[in-house]
């Protein structure tokens, strides 16, 4: 379950992963994909053939290999036990945002967590969303209001909000997230919600369109968030939270990863070393041998370097918080 | 009731914001506090009942709750965009700095302010007075006219604590006692380690607390923060106090050795069918930890126990060399008044509960955590090799459970990245740097900040995995 709703659905140790279970599939770092554990079923991947019966009472996190006795005839059967493996993780909202099939563009970890802590969301809160998109946010948005809390959420595509309705069923989180087709930009958000909202977020093309809206569903001193990716569409709608919002903050955020990788450095002496084999005596070539290997040990270590490739951008992020009035 | 309290109530804690930014400082709502502003001391009482986010001004007789309109600096900037767009063309040109652009003596602003005239009345005087305010821009006009608002009629924000609010305010005034902890970084452990309902984190918090706090309030009552630590001295968590905290949230708090959760793992481990040896050294972690009836299995917890004992001193110095530096020392001497007031008042109902948080766990938790584990682990020790002790850390986890490594140098999050590669304890390895530029958004002046904080710490995340007898058998 991707967000525990009661204690005994938490993920533990003691748990194992059962019949209708979505399960993470770990191939690779960028190779990942969320699976629906069926008895009878089969998963195929470069690594081989998997049955999803072989993973029904596995703890999550556990290896799992491929079947042996499928694959290519007598000469893959000879080698069943140098098959491929993954691993099977219990979903989360991180996972779920790097698994997810993208009918929009989305958002990614770093805007996320900032999104969240800026929204300064807490179990309880009622949190209001526009457009719902791929889904992404939301179920982050979930989990930081579960389990008392509640996700309102917006989009203008009936396709897009049916598909991420049952992405929501799916993946257990109906009595948190609503999902609704509706024109916020148009119409702005529905009258049930004024002066109920602890936080809105807007992902829109027009955001301006929607402030008015926004302002008087949240409570006083609640929080808004835009999110746009060009700054004219900031400049607009920084201008109209001027009327009703005060502390407008835009941030952009990224991240850069870096790898790991254990290796040596050539030394200057190293050459040195090995001018110096061919002319010594027997004796001598053994000592200098010798201490060309104490180089090389001593030079190998751990080194880290940032990665090549980096998302450049995502989008501005603009907080504000609806204005307290005096007196 | 709302997850979220709105106003601000006697005993609560606050944060004050006085002069947008200039000046940030916690305070909490005691009747005898006070606030000093500028050459004034004001008491906290007015504040009380008023709904977070109020702004309030320093009058004659205290703070006093501003008007909407005036007092708003985006006003100011809505008007100066309404203006004529001739007049953004003028430059300075003409302008001289020679210090006679002012026709007000200072002894003529005394004079002001000891006829009780309103600090925003001698803002205005100044600007009648300047012979050069005219040919300013429009920009230059507003820059001016803010700097001597903040002079002479200074204005205090009540603002609500949170983990973002207290994050910053850190950030910012002493960020050397949370690790220099941007608050974004703090969003992503968070986030990475899956902090949600129900979740029983695991946490190594040698910032102050920060984490705890953050994660408590994540968790909202729900689920359990074990902040363990190394040696036998508890690391200090002070910094939860700046959160209103429900005393449920706070209960939720134990702080428990992590000799005492390792050898409740190898006990479980070594003898996992006798109940009443369980049993028997659960009971130890509500005793006293003595180091010397712990069990002397060979087991890498016991090579570990003198690095432990090494580095209970730096920790320790480490305390001692930060005192709380948030308060002026003036404030400080009020805020000691404040807190042996409070004691004396509320001693029944906020006495128990700043003792509450912090207890020992009791054996039944122990016993379910060694059997289950924890749910996520968040490690913040900035000042510590933390490959050392991660190893011991991640046996207490649950399979498939997400883990976030804080640090303030990459090299020791890159060797511990490394070991834990080749022993294939976890998987999903990733060292990630946060990157946050803010932006000024205001019509004709958009550009990024010109001063930003250009390091935000880096973070190792991970997912242990479960590295069960068929992966040996494999092998």
């Amino acid at each position: 379950m991707m967000v525990p709703l009661d204690p005994s659905s938490k993920p533990t140790s003691q748990r194992r992963i059962a019949e209708g279970d979505t399960v993470v599939v770990y191939e690779r770092h960028d190779a990942m994909r969320a699976v629906a554990v069926l008895p009878g079923a089969v998963l195929q991947n470069r690594f081989g053939v998997f049955r999803h019966d072989d993973w029904i009472g596995r703890p999550f996190g556990c290896k799992v290999h491929s079947a042996a006795s499928a694959g290519g005839g007598g000469a893959r059967g000879g080698k069943g036990k140098g098959g491929g493996f993954v691993h099977l993780l219990a979903p989360t909202p991180e996972l779920w945002t790097l698994v997810l099939s993208h009918r929009t563009q989305i958002l990614y970890l770093a805007d996320i967590s900032l999104v969240v802590s800026y929204l300064e969301l807490v179990p309880g809160c009622l949190v209001l969303e526009s457009g719902t998109g791929s889904g992404s946010l939301t179920t982050s948005l979930a989990r930081a209001v579960a389990p008392h809390g509640r996700v309102c959420t917006f989009d203008f595509h009936d396709q897009r909000a049916a598909s991420a309705r049952e992405d929501f069923e799916r993946n257990g989180l109906t009595s948190i997230i609503t999902v609704a087709v509706r024109d916020i930009q148009g119409q702005g958000f529905p009258e049930e919600h004024t002066g109920a909202a602890d936080a809105v977020f807007l992902d829109l093309p027009q955001p301006w369109l929607a402030i008015p809206s926004a302002g008087t569903m949240l409570k006083q001193d609640g929080v808004l968030c835009s999110f746009s990716p060009c700054i004219e569409q900031v400049q607009r709608a920084c201008e109209a939270m001027r009327s009703c919002f005060t502390d407008i903050r835009t941030f952009e955020i990224l991240l850069r990863t870096y790898e790991v990788r254990e290796g040596g450095l050539k030394g200057a002496t190293t050459n040195e070393e090995s001018n110096a084999v061919p002319l010594a005596q027997k004796k001598r070539k053994l000592l200098a041998a010798a201490e060309t290997l104490d180089v090389k040990q001593n030079s190998s270590s751990v080194m880290v370097r940032p990665c090549s490739t980096a998302r450049g951008h995502t989008g501005y992020l603009t907080f504000a918080r609806l204005r307290v009035h005096g007196n | 009731m709302a997850a979220i309290p709105r106003e601000a109530w006697e005993g609560c804690s606050v944060l004050l914001d006085i002069n947008d930014g200039d000046r940030l400082a916690f305070f909490r709502l005691t009747p005898a506090a006070t606030v000093k502003v500028g050459n004034r001391t004001c008491s906290l009482q007015p504040l009380v009942g008023r709904p977070f986010g109020s702004l309030f001004s320093v009058g004659p007789s205290g703070l006093v709750p501003c008007a909407d309109a005036p007092s708003s600096r985006d006003d100011t900037t809505q008007d100066a965009a309404d203006g004529p767009s001739q007049d953004e063309t003028r430059d300075n040109r003409s302008l001289v700095d020679n210090n006679t652009a002012q026709n007000l003596s200072s002894d003529d602003i005394e004079a002001m302010k000891r006829d009780g005239v309103s600090g925003d009345e001698i803002v205005e005087a100044l600007i009648a007075n300047s012979s050069t305010f005219g040919k300013k821009t429009l920009f230059s006009q507003e820059k001016y006219k803010l700097k001597k608002q903040k002079k002479y009629a200074p204005k205090v924000l009540l603002r609500r604590p949170s983990t973002r609010s207290i994050c910053e305010t850190y950030f910012k005034k002493s960020p050397a006692r949370t690790g220099f902890m941007r608050v974004d970084a703090l969003s992503l452990l968070l986030s990475m380690a899956n902090v949600g309902p129900y979740s029983d984190v695991l946490v190594v918090d040698m910032v102050g607390g920060l984490v705890v706090g953050a994660v408590a309030e994540r968790l909202g009552g729900t689920g359990y923060v074990c902040s363990t630590y190394l040696g036998s001295a508890a690391s200090s968590i002070d910094i939860i106090r700046m959160y209103n905290l429900s005393s449920d949230m706070t209960t939720r708090i134990v702080q428990a050795p992590l000799s005492d959760l390792c050898s409740l793992q190898n006990s479980v481990d070594v003898s996992s069918g006798l109940n009443d040896s369980i049993q028997g050294e659960a009971q130890e972690p509500t005793a006293v930890p003595v180091e010397n009836t712990q069990p002397s299995v060979p087991q890498p917890t016991d090579t570990a126990v003198p690095d432990e004992k090494t580095q209970s001193p730096k920790e320790q110095s480490i305390d001692i060399d930060i005192p709380e530096p948030l308060l002026d020392e003036h404030i400080n001497q009020d805020g000691n008044s404040s807190l042996d007031s409070k004691g004396d008042e509320d001693g029944s109902s906020i006495g128990p509960k700043s003792l509450k948080a912090g207890k020992a766990p009791s054996p039944e938790r122990m016993k379910y955590w060694s059997e289950h584990g924890f749910s996520s682990l968040i490690v913040a020790a900035p000042g510590h090799d933390v490959e050392s002790f991660v190893a011991d850390l991640l046996p207490l986890l649950s399979y498939s459970a997400p883990f976030a490594i804080y640090h303030q140098y990459l090299q020791p999050l890159a060797t511990c990245m490394h070991s834990l590669q080749v022993s294939k304890m976890a998987l999903g390895l990733q060292i990630s740097e946060p990157w946050l530029r803010e932006y000024q958004v205001l019509p004709s002046r958009t550009h990024p900040h010109m001063q930003m904080n250009a390091f935000g710490g880096y973070i190792l995340s991970g997912i242990r995995i479960h590295n069960g007898d068929a992966c040996n058998g494999s092998k």
